[in-house]
């Protein structure tokens, strides 16, 4: 075993443009395999977008990634059995039950059929929603439907796992509960976890790494700690504002928030 | 194969589950049904066409079929809205694989639907010829189903807009039955309408439905059954094609 663990995540000079503005630009970073990495930054940061790029769903616009040594570009198909997601919004097929949601996924993913049904139930069991097998989706409380799209992200045990704000909206227990979860998987099977947020205190206690963007570049790195040292912060929201003139907080419950509550509306009607 | 039946199994649970699914495409065809049907008969049959039911029924089930077939392309656009879609496109399954499954869940659905105005054609008069034909019929649905499922992929994947869809999908459902012999006779028409109707694909299903039902084809069962066949073939290539090029 050699001392120095391989990078699971390598970024180089990453850039998306839209039109020409520039989502993400020129952003470089690794992550180790096996640690939790938090890449954090207000709203419209860039997070999102670097996110779609490192899991296949948006070509960059210059600049090389390599995820457990896979170009997304180059071979998508190689990085997507590698990866699993918790998209920033809800992924799930709300018609159908949680096992079904699962069942699919599992199939999707080439799953033996021996085992797969005992297999859902343990991860299930894992972000206890076992006794909500059967339930149509749609019922499911915000956080519910967090723990199912998390499982569901577990189910094929990728080598890296990616949460795009895993715990955006959800009440301070059911956050807590989110992050304990995604402990015990890192330490338990190494899973590597590249997570955004823009809950400063949460990626201060769970990141090991991490990453600060700001208006699509990378203003720091390091571990949190050393972040705070450097910028003689007592903590990183302190840090944040050190590093970049503004607070992180400008536009929370943000459009996001309101276009959700739009939705929940809008399927009422349906 | 499991991911094509994963995705097919999905889009027939979801049709199960939901009753306004059921019922809203069964309004145009039963509309058409009983309009036509009652209110034409009378003078179809005085011009020596013959029984009026037994003539329209099959176009009529062609139109159920095309109906719900279209407007299965509407579900990428809720998927894209709500999410599920990238579900999909980030697993490690060639999208060909996944819009094969939607395409045939989507031509199941017709085909169900399709099922049910059968039926509700036959309580209304209509009867079938020849018992033996019923496989040929049952083969013109599913490539009526299949071909028109795979345009409303074509659309659901090129549209963004939900208010858009269910409009351009209104526009093409009239002229596509109209101009498919579904309703009059194909022979003895005016050039224009003639060149409408041959370059229509759904013709090509109505003629083949109403000949393996009724014995009454204007171009033969090969024919139909060819042009059709080829038609669907191409559209699936097309869809496949739509789809695989979304972003999101
Ligand atoms: N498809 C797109 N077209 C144009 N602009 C986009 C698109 N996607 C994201 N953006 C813009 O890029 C910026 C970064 O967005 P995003 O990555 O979602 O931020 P974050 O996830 O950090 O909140 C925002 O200003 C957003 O409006
Ligand atoms: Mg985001």
């Amino acid at each position: 075993m050699t001392a120095a663990k391989p990078d699971m995540i390598t970024v180089r000079d990453l850039t998306k443009t839209f039109g020409d503005f520039r989502a993400v630009d020129q952003i470089s970073f690794s992550v180790p395999a096996g640690k939790i990495f938090g890449f954090l930054g207000p709203n419209g940061a860039g997070k999102t977008t670097t996110i779609k790029m490192l899991t296949t769903i948006l070509k960059p616009s210059g600049g090389t990634i390599l995820v457990d040594g896979h170009d997304p570009v180059a071979s998508p198909h190689e990085v997507r059995r590698s990866i699993g997601i918790v998209f920033q919004d809800p992924s799930l097929d709300d018609e159908l039950t949680a096992f079904e949601n699962m069942e699919l996924h599992a199939v999707l993913y080439g799953l033996p059929r021996e085992g797969r049904r005992e297999k859902i139930d343990e991860f299930l069991r894992f972000v206890e929603l076992l006794d909500r097998r059967d339930d149509i989706v749609e019922k499911f409380s915000g956080g519910m439907l967090r723990r199912l799209e998390l499982a569901r992200a577990l189910l094929h045990e990728p080598q890296v796992l990616f949460l795009d704000e895993p715990t955006a909206g959800l009440d301070p227990q059911t956050r807590n509960h989110i992050w304990s979860y995604i402990q015990s998987l890192s330490k338990e099977h190494g899973t590597t976890v590249f997570f955004t947020t823009h809950y400063m205190e949460e990626a201060d206690r769970v990141a090991e790494e991490i990453a600060i963007i700001d208006h699509g570049k990378i203003v720091a790195r390091g571990a949190p700690e050393k972040l705070k040292e450097e910028a003689k912060a007592k903590t990183l929201e302190d840090a944040f504002i050190t590093l970049t003139g503004h607070s992180i907080r400008e536009e929370e419950a943000s459009a996001l928030d309101s276009m959700r509550n739009m939705r929940k509306m809008w399927k009422k009607r349906r | 194969m499991g991911p094509v039946y994963i995705l097919w199994l999905r889009q027939v649970k979801r049709y199960l589950r939901s009753r306004a699914r059921v019922l809203g495409s069964l309004g145009q065809p039963l509309l058409l049904l009983f309009a036509l049907g009652f209110g034409f008969g009378p003078t179809f049959e005085k011009a020596g066409g013959g029984n009026y039911i037994q003539f329209l029924a099959p176009g009529i089930i062609a139109m159920g079929i095309l109906f719900t077939a279209l407007f299965s392309g509407i579900e990428i656009l809720w998927d894209r809205k709500f999410g599920f879609l990238k579900e999909t496109l980030v697993a490690p399954v060639p999208r060909l694989l996944i819009v094969l499954g939607r395409t045939l869940g989507g031509a199941t659905i017709a085909m169900f639907q399709g099922a049910i105005v059968f039926t509700v054609c036959l309580v209304a008069g209509f009867r079938v010829e020849d018992l033996s034909m019923l496989p040929a019929a049952f083969a013109f649905m599913v490539l009526i189903a299949i071909a028109f499922t795979a345009v409303g992929t074509i659309f659901g994947s090129v549209l963004e807009d939900m208010q858009a869809f269910p409009v351009i999908m209104n526009f093409m459902v009239m002229p596509l039955f109209f101009f498919s012999g579904a309703i009059f006779p194909l022979k003895g028409l005016p050039k224009a309408l003639t060149a409408a109707t041959s370059i229509n694909p759904l013709t090509y299903g109505v003629d083949g439905l109403r000949g393996a039902l009724t014995h009454g084809p204007a171009f033969g069962l090969g024919l139909d059954f060819a042009v059709l066949g080829v038609f669907a073939g191409i559209l699936l290539v097309v869809g496949s094609y739509f789809f695989s090029r979304i972003e999101l």
